[in-house]
C-alpha cells in the first residue's frame, strides 16, 4: 500500500463516480416508515379485531399504561435507528428510547407480578404470543432494515438493535388488539423474552452482515 | 453550508456537486480531503503501511455512503465520523485477525506469494482448480476471481465489489487455505 495506490484508487473512484441520490431527513424517513407501519396495522385491527372485547379490555388502566409504552418505545427506537444510520449523527440517540422501555417493563413487570398471584404458572396462550410477535416482526424488519440498509451505516449492530427493539416493540403493542382475554404470567413473560429474541436476531444478523462485507 | 470552517465549506459544496455528478469536483474533493483523512487515521494506526491501508478504506467508505450527506449540515464532522469509525474498525479487526490468522503480506496480489510457484509440483488440472474455485463460498469465490484470476489491485478489486481492501484480503487468504486443503490435503 502506497501513496500512488491511493492516487490510483482516487482516480478509480472518480472514474466510477455516478449521481446519487441524496437520503431524505431521517426524521422524514421515520415518520414515512411509521404511518404506512401505522395504517397497516389500523386496516387489520378494523378487520379482525374484536371491538367490543377491546372496549372492554382498555377499561383497565393497567394495559393501557403498558401498551403506551410499547407504542412510544417502538416510535422512539425506530427514529433513533434512522438518525444513527447516518455517519454524523451522535451515538447518544440510541439512548432515546431507554425512558419508554423503562416504563414498559416496570408496566409490564407489575402486571407479571399480579399475574402470578392469581394464574401462577398456566401457560395460556404463550405460544400464539410468541408466534404472532416472531411473526409480525419479520414484515415489519424486513421493510424497516431495508430502508435502514439504504444509509449503509457506518455501526450497522448498533442501528440494527435498535431496529429491532422498534419491530419487537410495535408487534407486542399490535398483539394486546388480537388477544382478547385476560393474560397470565407467562404470557407476559413470554411477550418480554421474544421482544429479547427478536433484538438479538436484529443485532446477530447486522453482525454477520458486519463481518462479511468489511 | 457556511460554518466559518473555510475547508470544510468548501469540501462540502465540492461533495454537493459531486453527488450531483460533478466528476472534477469529487477528484478535487478526494485530493483535498486525503491529508485530513491521514492525520485522522495516524492518530490511531502508527505503523504507516496499515495507516495506509486503512486510508483507503476511509476513501471507499466515504464514496460508498456519500448518498448520506446533507448540503445543509457541516461535511468536516460527516468525514471525521467516518475516518474515526473506520480506523477504529480497522484496529478491531487487526486484533482479531492477529490473535486468529496468520497472514503473509505478499499472498494477496497475483503471483506475489512464492509459494504460488508450486504448482509445478501440484497434480492439479485447470477443470479440478476451476472446479475447487467454484465450490468455494461466494464471499472467498469473488475475492479468488478478482485478485487471483483477473489479477486487479486490492484497490481495484475493492471498487469493483464495493467490499473493502480488509475483506478481500480476509476472504483471499481463507480461500487459499480452502483450495490447497481440497486440492492437495496439505494445510496451510
Amino acid at each position: 500500500m502506497t501513496d500512488d495506490d491511493t492516487m490510483r484508487l482516487i482516480e478509480a473512484l472518480t472514474a466510477k463516480a455516478q449521481p446519487v441520490k441524496r437520503l431524505r431527513p431521517p426524521g422524514l424517513r421515520a415518520v414515512i416508515w411509521l404511518g404506512a407501519v401505522g395504517v397497516a396495522i389500523t386496516l387489520a385491527i378494523c378487520l379482525f379485531s374484536d371491538l367490543t372485547l377491546l372496549t372492554r379490555r382498555f377499561q383497565d388502566a393497567r394495559l393501557v399504561w403498558e401498551m403506551a409504552g410499547m407504542l412510544l418505545t417502538g416510535i422512539l427506537a425506530a427514529v433513533a435507528a434512522f438518525h444513527l444510520s447516518l455517519p454524523d449523527r451522535s451515538a447518544a440517540w440510541a439512548l432515546l428510547p431507554l425512558p419508554t422501555l423503562a416504563w414498559w417493563f416496570a408496566a409490564m413487570g407489575y402486571n407479571c407480578y399480579q399475574h402470578w398471584f392469581t394464574d401462577g404458572w398456566a401457560l395460556g396462550s404463550s405460544w400464539a404470543c410468541l408466534k404472532f410477535v416472531v411473526g409480525a416482526s419479520v414484515p415489519l424488519g424486513g421493510t424497516l432494515f431495508f430502508l435502514l440498509y439504504r444509509a449503509a451505516p457506518l455501526a450497522p449492530v448498533r442501528v440494527a438493535t435498535l431496529g429491532g427493539l422498534g419491530v419487537a416493540s410495535i408487534a407486542a403493542f399490535t398483539l394486546q388488539f388480537f388477544h382478547p382475554f385476560d393474560v397470565t404470567f407467562m404470557d407476559l413473560a413470554t411477550q418480554m423474552i421474544v421482544v429479547g429474541l427478536v433484538v438479538l436476531a436484529a443485532s446477530g444478523y447486522a453482525r454477520l452482515r458486519r463481518d462479511q462485507t468489511r | 453550508m457556511q460554518t466559518g470552517d473555510r475547508d470544510g465549506d468548501r469540501w462540502g459544496a465540492f461533495m454537493a456537486a459531486a453527488q450531483d455528478g460533478d466528476r472534477h469536483a469529487y477528484e478535487t474533493l478526494l485530493r483535498e480531503i486525503l491529508p485530513y483523512i491521514r492525520s485522522v487515521v495516524r492518530a490511531l494506526h502508527g505503523r504507516p503501511e496499515r495507516a495506509e491501508e486503512v486510508t483507503q478504506d476511509v476513501l471507499l467508505t466515504v464514496h460508498r455512503v456519500r448518498h448520506t450527506y446533507d448540503p445543509t449540515r457541516p461535511f468536516r464532522p460527516w468525514l471525521a465520523a467516518i475516518a474515526r469509525r473506520r480506523a477504529i474498525d480497522a484496529l478491531r479487526r487487526h486484533r482479531h485477525t492477529e490473535v486468529h490468522e496468520v497472514f503473509d503480506e505478499y499472498a494477496y496480489e497475483t503471483f506475489a506469494d512464492a509459494a504460488a510457484n508450486k504448482h509445478a509440483e501440484m497434480p492439479t488440472t485447470a477443470e479440478e482448480l476451476r472446479a475447487a474455485i467454484a465450490d468455494l463460498p461466494a464471499q472467498q469465490r469473488e475475492a479468488v476471481q478478482l485478485l487471483k484470476v483477473r489479477g486487479l489491485s486490492l484497490a481495484e478489486a475493492s471498487v469493483e465489489s464495493g467490499k473493502s481492501i480488509a475483506a478481500l484480503k480476509v476472504n483471499v487468504h481463507r480461500a487459499i487455505k480452502t483450495l490447497r486443503r481440497r486440492l492437495t490435503g496439505e494445510e496451510l
